[in-house]
């Protein structure tokens, strides 16, 4: 009922074009964005910052270049752990190395060093595509797994093979409290996002999707894929780089190179396919659902009263994680995106269906 | 030059395992078109409920006999393998038929979550053994040869046999019964098999039964030599590069793409270890793979893709 565009005229091609051409859809993302950026850090405890809040950003930022990869450019990949590790250890590097170095800058340095490692198991896809490149970006995951173990100056010589970072400063202002660094990852999140978002409106996305839609389509109406593939992966990794900066040097402090083995790989996967490929907000979705499942599903029997082991819970995470990746294929391969936009077409002709 | 050779049968054995894993993923790619990420927990569910039952039975039915444990374990493995693969074609690949690749690849990986946390849930997670039965001693075989001999494991050669033996089975399966012939008619067009009148639901089942089959067999035998526990999943994944290798729709390509890795990777750990640091084992085998990619991506034995991108 109040879910309409009734009146709201687009009189020239800008405003047709807008991202949000429904006036209330423009209005709600205010809305959000004033709950997230006011409203929550004025009610949110410390744990739902740690637990929740940071890791659903830094991973909806993973999971949204991943999307610009697989949903977008339909170039599958199983090995995004691996620059997301690419990004963080480089930009400990350079945090460590270069102190004074804006923390910001040596993000976007970790997020290119991701870019070229991108690039580089890119080219096969160039050759190869499917499930042959699954394979290649696996070899990416291994491959980075082993580099990051032992080659010791990406972990600064520590012995262990674990890193901690310094106390970080953005623009002056500290990153140690948790609240200083949800409103962080926030900034950086909605920055990359709305330039997604533009993206693939854009030329560039565009011809993303018409190498997924049919390759040799794409190439017969003018697209090279060699360009649109690789800029998909540049694009994509930058972004899994960024998101792999912020995870180890904001959210976990502290880190092994196992903080970026295939489980990661194949969660972020696991996100997008729930969420929706191909979408933005998708994305967001699939992370959401992500990080707070595995939380639901400890407290949930706890405050049933139903004692269920750490281990137990974890198996049944993985069971409900591959169900359920089952099921969305079957039933929604667009994912909570495509749920949530046949939504608000309901919303549209409520309460008067026809 | 008895260590190298050592080396190299202990590759050799390594690479059986690797291909007895790659015969499965083969056998599903031929007959479905599915590439089947979930091969490795497949193996992985088989040898966690072969070794569970195996030490269950005896306590349940009150007997003491190993072999009979072992023969029970392994019957019963078979058939929870072959309900696996009616519940896949069910509930997995035929709502899903007539989709991408990619989308089925996705849809083995849910598969592969699903198995590895059911397995555990039902089966356990701790570290199991299989006992076959077979001494531990080393065997020292060509004394005359070498000075010294080479060191062999008698578990090695037990998984070489059986290799084999299901290598055997499997061809002669293929070659001379109807049904083996009907796998090899949708291997080669599913359209045209369909319109003779083969079911191919119910070939999807059979090749998925026959992958779980051998499924059980190689975790069996790994599970034998390295105790069943969750790695199995993960190192079951090198079966992707070795039939990168062999080419995705070629049985001997399977072996001999198994074989090539599994020595290609002890050596390079010999030889290029101490040069770039150890560990090297993990991902030689991806390595590998991609560079053939590059060059040859139908593999040595596959057949030539003409898709070109």
């Amino acid at each position: 009922m109040f879910y309409r565009e009734n009146g709201q005229f687009k009189t020239s091609y800008r405003s047709d074009q807008q991202v949000f051409p429904i006036l209330q859809d423009k209005w709600a993302m205010l809305g959000l964005l004033v709950v997230a950026f006011v409203l929550v850090p004025m009610v949110a405890s410390d744990y739902v910052y740690l637990a929740l809040l940071i890791a659903f950003i830094i991973l909806s930022l993973a999971a949204l270049g991943l999307n610009l990869l697989v949903g977008y450019c339909g170039q599958i990949s199983l090995g995004s752990a691996a620059f997301m590790a690419t990004g963080a250890y480089i930009t400990y590097n350079v945090v460590t190395r270069l102190p004074g170095t804006p923390l910001v800058l040596a993000m976007v340095v970790g997020g290119l060093a991701a870019m070229l490692a991108g690039l580089v198991f890119g080219i096969p896809s160039l050759r190869i595509k499917g499930l042959y490149l699954a394979v290649a970006t696996l070899a990416a995951q291994f491959f980075s797994d082993w580099v990051f173990a032992r080659v010791g100056w990406f972990t600064n010589y520590a012995p262990s093979g674990a890193v901690s970072v310094p106390p970080l400063h953005a623009f002056g202002l500290p990153v140690i409290e948790p609240w200083q660094k949800y409103l962080f990852c926030l900034t950086v999140v909605l920055i990359l996002g709305v330039l997604a978002k533009n993206l693939v409106r854009g030329h560039i996305g565009r011809s993303w999707m018409a190498i997924r839609d049919m390759d040799v389509a794409a190439e017969v109406i003018g697209i090279r894929p060699m360009y649109a593939k690789l800029t998909a992966f540049a694009v994509s990794s930058f972004y899994i780089g960024i998101a792999g900066a912020m995870w180890g040097l904001i959210h976990l402090g502290s880190w092994e190179p196992l903080a970026f083995d295939i489980t990661r790989s194949l969660n972020l996967l696991f996100m997008i396919i729930i969420g929706g490929m191909g979408s933005i907000m998708g994305s967001f979705f699939g992370a959401a659902f992500i990080v707070i499942l595995p939380i639901l599903l400890n407290q949930v029997p706890q405050a049933l009263g139903i004692p269920i082991s750490v281990a137990t819970a974890t198996h049944l995470e993985f069971m409900i994680f591959g169900a359920l990746i089952v099921l969305f294929l079957v039933l929604e391969p667009h994912g909570l995106a495509r749920l949530w936009s046949i939504g608000k077409e309901k919303m549209r002709l409520w309460p008067f269906p026809h | 030059m008895g260590f190298f050779v050592e080396v190299v049968i202990g590759g050799l054995m390594a690479g059986v395992l690797y291909s007895l894993v790659a015969l499965g993923f083969v056998l599903i790619f031929k007959a479905s078109g599915v590439f089947n990420f979930a091969q490795g927990a497949m193996v992985l569910f088989a040898a966690l409920s072969m070794a569970r039952l195996s030490q269950w039975l005896p306590q349940w039915l009150g007997f003491e006999s190993l072999f009979l444990a072992n023969v029970l374990a392994f019957i019963i493995s078979a058939a929870l393998m072959y309900v696996v693969a009616v519940l896949v074609e069910r509930l997995v690949l035929r709502p899903l038929v007539n989709q991408d690749g990619i989308i089925a690849l996705m849809a083995t990986l849910g598969i592969t979550y699903f198995l590895d946390g059911f397995g555990q849930t039902v089966w356990g997670s701790n570290i199991y053994r299989i006992d076959l039965g077979i001494s531990k001693d080393p065997l020292i075989i060509l004394e005359s040869v070498f000075e010294g001999g080479v060191l062999v494991n008698r578990d090695d050669i037990l998984a070489a046999f059986m290799a084999v033996v299901l290598v055997s089975v499997l061809a002669i399966f293929f070659q001379k019964t109807a049904t083996g012939r009907a796998l090899r008619a949708v291997a080669d067009d599913h359209q045209a098999a369909q319109s003779i009148g083969i079911p191919l639901n119910r070939i999807w089942v059979i090749v998925w039964a026959v992958a779980g089959f051998t499924a059980l067999v190689a975790g069996m035998v790994w599970g034998s030599k390295l105790g069943v526990q969750f790695s199995l999943a993960t190192l079951a994944l090198k079966a992707l590069p070795v039939v990168i290798l062999g080419g995705f729709t070629s049985i001997p390509g399977a072996i001999i793409g198994g074989l090539i890795i599994g020595v290609g990777e002890k050596l390079a750990e010999l030889y290029l270890g101490p040069i770039i640091g150890g560990g090297l084992e993990n991902w030689f085998a991806y390595a590998l793979a991609l560079v053939f990619l590059l060059v040859r991506p139908q593999g040595l034995f596959g057949e030539r893709i003409i898709d070109r991108v």
